[in-house]
């Protein structure tokens, strides 16, 4: 037999198949134990008895540990971890939407602090949403190991030999046949070696044993687990993500001072950022043009061409919502676009001061958008000095035509495109060391240019049309040259190869541990007193499996074909087998056949 | 500037009719099934078949007396079938090759500690005229189903994409799965017809909801929705959904068959209504056997669901978790399920208490479905409910 510990914890008498046939467990003894390598349940404490020695601190930590890696406390920990898991989704997290998170703890004065203090604001990385996962990982693994070791035991070793009385076991069949033992035990193995058991002879029976891929699958599938849970650690880790904004014809190359903004894991390594870089060639929309939904996007395309490496070749490709470009491990999502109007901006004399294209802001779903534009240097007003000039801008790619209320888009798409700027001269405060707002005019140490009534100067400009400053002092004109942006998420997250790789290793474990039957037969021939032979063959199988009477009909109907019934087995032969044959079946035909046993 | 060239295919808004009529054909369909399931039951309860306590009765007898336990426990089907007297309970005959070579039979022997009952006969309970009914609904369901199919198909065909895009779509897609589910497992010769009734009731509910409550012009889908994992995630969502939600009304079934098991162990005597529906459905054990069946066979498929979708989310959103509601949800229903399978395994855990996790898990899938969608906001959400 292939017991592999000597453990009395391990005794067959506890193992859950066994369990499971309890009435039984005497006749069955090994021959039943170990079908699956579970762990044991022994939910007795340390010190069950109220007379029971009290335990050194040795035995307490064996006992916490037997408990950690039961079977109980890990259905435990899974039930936490799913309760764990339902405030996340029910209360605004820091991670997914910092805004919301803060709108609720404004709105919320008492509950706020509360949840804060309980880490409800972030659940899946709080103190114990991490405890009860790593509690039920470190129990997995106590799990794991000695299931493997085990296992392993059992590959080596051979199936156990039948048990005394084949007739307790689930699936039962018996015959008489003028065979001799010898022939069918031969022939017992040759069938069932046909059909993958593994199977000896031993203590006059033979004993096979298949699906051993159930209990290698199960382990495959808790091993992925753990690789799963390291992988998006890993990930977490060692991760970095930054924002870009490129304008159609600009270009980037992945060095951390291109980054507009830039988030890392705690141990990542700007030297691991991957040389690679880009170039947006073109930013390609398209919208709904009619019906309930006019206006919504169909698809968005960024045809960029990058390099591989510092020094690669250029290849091209279209940068999708869904489809990302992938270079050198890193992923560069697409994730917003909006238009960069292109103005020229004059001096007094008429000379071009800049010819720039601003990329402005949408502020809804059809294009509308707003930002400003800064003219640092190269301008002289009309007394030759230097100046800075800023405009507010608000643009709309589809103008509804004068007099329709305010100055918002009616649909996404340039087809009629406006610029409203309004004027400012004098400081813009970029030199102050400040950071600014690249979106936003600071207007503290700027002067309104007024127009003839001596309001701020504002003009909504079709595309070609130039607004005036006043008193020669120059002029801004809208321009043809309509460019659109896209702002891009650049992303590397070293651990999801690994990831999925445990994930298809966890759906192969699955699938060989469910599907797969583990199951045992036995079949043993003994001469009567007569000379006639009796063949008994049981199966054995977890408590799930329906399919172990069926094949066991099926061996029996192969292995009756080279050892058919004998003619006539008369009632004396029967008393003659003793204990065994009494407790034979009614040999009428209202015995219930195996289920399948027509094949 | 090359803009608004290549405009999206607008929904072909004849299919979409079409669909529609052909769904509330459908609904018509099953309700006919539904009636013909109703009469299937009621004939039903003209015979009167009280076979589990005479089984409950034998066994006791036999642990009473040692000396034939043996006997009795190789061949307890036996005694039920002389004792019940009717032909459904038959399990499947040896074919007359192995009869006529005088092949051994083998004999099962259920695990000790369970109940050794036999199976119900079906709703109709031998009545032929019940028995009739539901042959008739059974045609029916198929009838039913072939249209609700069609027009699934043909709203997919009027949107030019996977019929998945918003609430409406996902209930008419997720009952016709139900339905072909329970079809297939008929075909597969699976003691599955007296699922009929609670499932088609529910189907009714699911389109009821789905043509008032749900209903949405057909339409394209914003472009985070454009991609062929669409089809593997949404499709093999939709289908462990439907396979689940079959598994459910068999785990309630099995909860209600084991307490009125239970009773009769115990020596009561259930009301006449509970006798009558009781005896005609699968024995306890089959039912937890068929729920296990499910639940472990959908199982992997799920985990396969969440892995799409995650990798899609990696392709969609940059991040292949991030703990979205829909996500969140997903994984508690996926720990659930396997607190269910654990619990299978765990002494102590089998029987009742194993079903109840899976009426959670199969709960958290609900919430997953519809709550997720109502309630709570997240990427998920553009779902259109
Ligand atoms: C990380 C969380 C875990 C998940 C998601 C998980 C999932 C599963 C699933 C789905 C099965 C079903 C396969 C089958 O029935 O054969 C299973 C079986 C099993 N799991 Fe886990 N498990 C987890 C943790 C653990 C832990 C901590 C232990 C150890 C105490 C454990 C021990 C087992 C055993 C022994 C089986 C096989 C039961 C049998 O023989 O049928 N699992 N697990």
């Amino acid at each position: 037999m292939s017991k592999t510990k000597t453990d009395a914890k391990n005794d067959a008498a506890e193992a859950p198949d066994a369990k499971d046939a309890a009435g039984a467990q005497d006749e069955l003894g090994a021959a039943g134990a170990q079908l699956s390598t579970a762990p044991l349940d022994d939910s007795a404490g340390p010190a069950s008895g109220p007379n029971m020695p009290a335990l050194g601190v040795i035995g307490w930590i064996r006992w916490f540990w037997r408990q950690l890696t039961s079977m109980r406390v890990a259905l435990l920990l899974l039930l936490l971890l799913s309760l764990g898991a339902i405030p996340g989704s029910l209360i605004p997290q820091e991670g997914t939407d910092e805004l919301k998170a803060q709108d609720f703890k404004d709105t919320h004065s008492t509950l706020g602090p509360l949840y804060d203090k309980l880490g409800l604001f972030h659940v899946y990385s709080s103190v114990w949403f991490s405890a009860i996962y790593i509690l039920l990982f470190v129990s997995l693994i106590g799990c794991i190991v000695p299931r493997s070791w085990q296992f392993v035991g059992q590959l080596r070793g051979r199936p156990p030999a039948a048990p005394k009385r084949l007739t307790r076991l689930p699936a039962y069949t018996t015959w008489r046949t003028e065979a001799t033992p010898d022939e069918v035990h031969e022939t017992a193995r040759r069938l069932l070696k046909q059909r993958r058991f593994r199977s000896h002879l031993v203590g006059g029976s033979v004993a096979a044993e298949k699906g051993y891929l159930r209990e290698a699958g199960n382990l495959i599938f808790h091993v992925a687990l753990i690789v799963m849970l390291i992988a998006f650690a890993a990930g977490q880790l060692f991760k970095s993500e930054g924002g870009k904004l490129i304008m159609e014809g600009d270009g980037f190359s992945n060095t951390l001072t291109q980054y507009d903004d830039f988030k890392s894991g705690s141990l990542f390594d700007t030297e691991n950022l991957a040389p690679f870089s880009f170039r947006l060639d073109r930013f390609e929309g398209t919208y709904e043009t009619s019906g309930p939904e006019t206006g919504t996007a169909r698809t968005y395309k960024a045809h960029v061409t990058y390099n591989e490496g510092a020094d690669g070749p250029e290849k091209k490709k279209a940068i999708e919502v869904n489809k990302p470009l992938e270079v050198d491990g890193s992923k560069v999502y697409l994730i917003g676009h909006g238009y960069a109007p292109t103005v020229t901006v004059r001096d007094g004399k008429g000379k071009v001061v800049q010819r720039v294209s601003v990329p402005l802001l949408p502020i809804d779903s059809m294009g509308t958008a707003t930002g400003a534009i800064k003219i640092l240097d190269g301008y002289r007003n009309k007394d030759g000095k230097k100046e800075q000039l800023g405009f507010n801008a608000f643009f709309v790619p589809t103008f509804a035509g004068e007099g329709n209320g305010q100055m918002f888009s009616q649909f996404p798409a340039p087809f009629n495109p406006r610029l409203a700027l309004s004027a400012y001269h004098g400081s813009l405060g970029v030199d102050s060391g400040v950071p600014q707002n690249v979106y936003q005019l600071d207007t503290r140490k700027m002067k309104k240019f007024k127009d003839a009534k001596g309001e701020l100067l504002k003009k909504r400009l079709k595309i070609g049309e130039t607004m005036k400053l006043p008193n020669g002092a120059g002029s801004i004109t809208f321009e043809k040259e309509l460019k659109q942006w896209a702002s891009f998420q650049i992303s590397q997250e070293p651990g999801s190869k690994w990831a999925l790789g445990g994930a298809i290793a966890a759906i192969a474990g699955l699938a060989g541990s469910l599907f797969i039957q583990r199951r045992r037969v036995w079949v043993r021939a003994t001469a009567g007193p007569d000379g006639v032979t009796v063949v008994e063959m049981a199966g054995l199988g977890r408590s799930e499996s329906a399919k172990v009477p069926e094949e066991l009909g099926v061996l029996a109907a192969a292995l009756h074909e080279t050892a058919p019934s004998a003619p006539d087995a008369d009632e004396k032969a029967d008393a003659d087998q003793g204990a065994v044959d009494s407790e034979d079946p009614d040999p009428t035909p209202d015995v219930v056949p195996a289920e399948g046993a027509e094949k | 500037m090359t803009l608004a060239t290549t405009l999206a295919a607008e929904p072909n808004e004849n299919l979409a009719h079409i669909s529609n009529v052909l769904i509330y054909s459908a609904m018509a369909v099953y309700l006919l099934a539904f009636f013909a399931l109703m009469a299937e039951w009621l004939f039903g309860s003209r015979s009167k078949v009280a076979r589990t306590a005479a089984a409950l009765t034998a066994q006791a007898g036999d642990a009473a007396e040692p000396a034939a336990k043996a006997a009795a426990a190789s061949g307890p089907a036996v005694t039920v079938r002389a004792k019940g007297g009717t032909a459904t309970l038959e399990r499947p005959k040896q074919t007359a090759k192995a009869a006529d070579s005088g092949a051994p039979k083998v004999v099962t022997r259920a695990a000790a500690g369970s109940r050794d009952v036999p199976d119900g006969p079906g709703a109709a309970a031998g009545d032929e005229q019940g028995d009739l009914y539901g042959r008739i609904a059974i045609s029916l369901i198929g009838l039913g189903f072939l249209i609700e199919a069609g027009g699934v198909v043909t709203r997919a065909m009027s949107v030019q994409r996977a019929p998945w895009g918003n609430m409406y779509e996902f209930n008419i897609t997720f009952s016709s799965v139900a339905v072909g589910v329970f079809l297939t497992l008929l075909a597969l010769k699976k003691n599955v017809r007296w699922i009929g009734l609670p499932l088609i009731t529910s189907v009714l509910l699911d389109l009821g909801l789905a043509v008032t409550v749900l209903y949405t012009e057909s339409d394209q889908l914003v472009p985070a929705l454009h991609s062929y994992w669409l089809w593997i995630h949404v499709s093999t969502a939709i289908f462990c959904g439907a396979a689940f939600y079959v598994g459910a009304v068999s785990t309630i079934t099995y909860l209600f068959k084991d307490s009125y098991e239970a009773k009769l162990q115990a020596g009561g005597t259930p009301g006449r209504f509970a006798t009558s529906v009781m005896e005609r459905l699968p024995a306890s054990a089959s039912l937890d056997k068929f729920t296990y069946r499910m639940n472990a066979a959908i199982f992997p498929l799920w985990t396969f669901t969440i892995i799409a979708g995650a990798i899609w989310a990696g392709d969609a959103w940059g991040r292949y978790w991030g703990w979205d509601p829909k996500e969140v949800w997903s994984f508690i229903t996926w720990v659930a399920y396997a607190c269910y399978l654990h619990a299978r395994a765990t002494a102590g855990w089998k029987g009742r208490k194993a079903a109840y996790l899976a009426l959670i898990a199969f709960g958290c899938w609900l919430f997953n479905y519809y709550g997720v969608n109502i309630f709570v906001s997240g990427k998920h959400s553009y779902a259109g409910v």
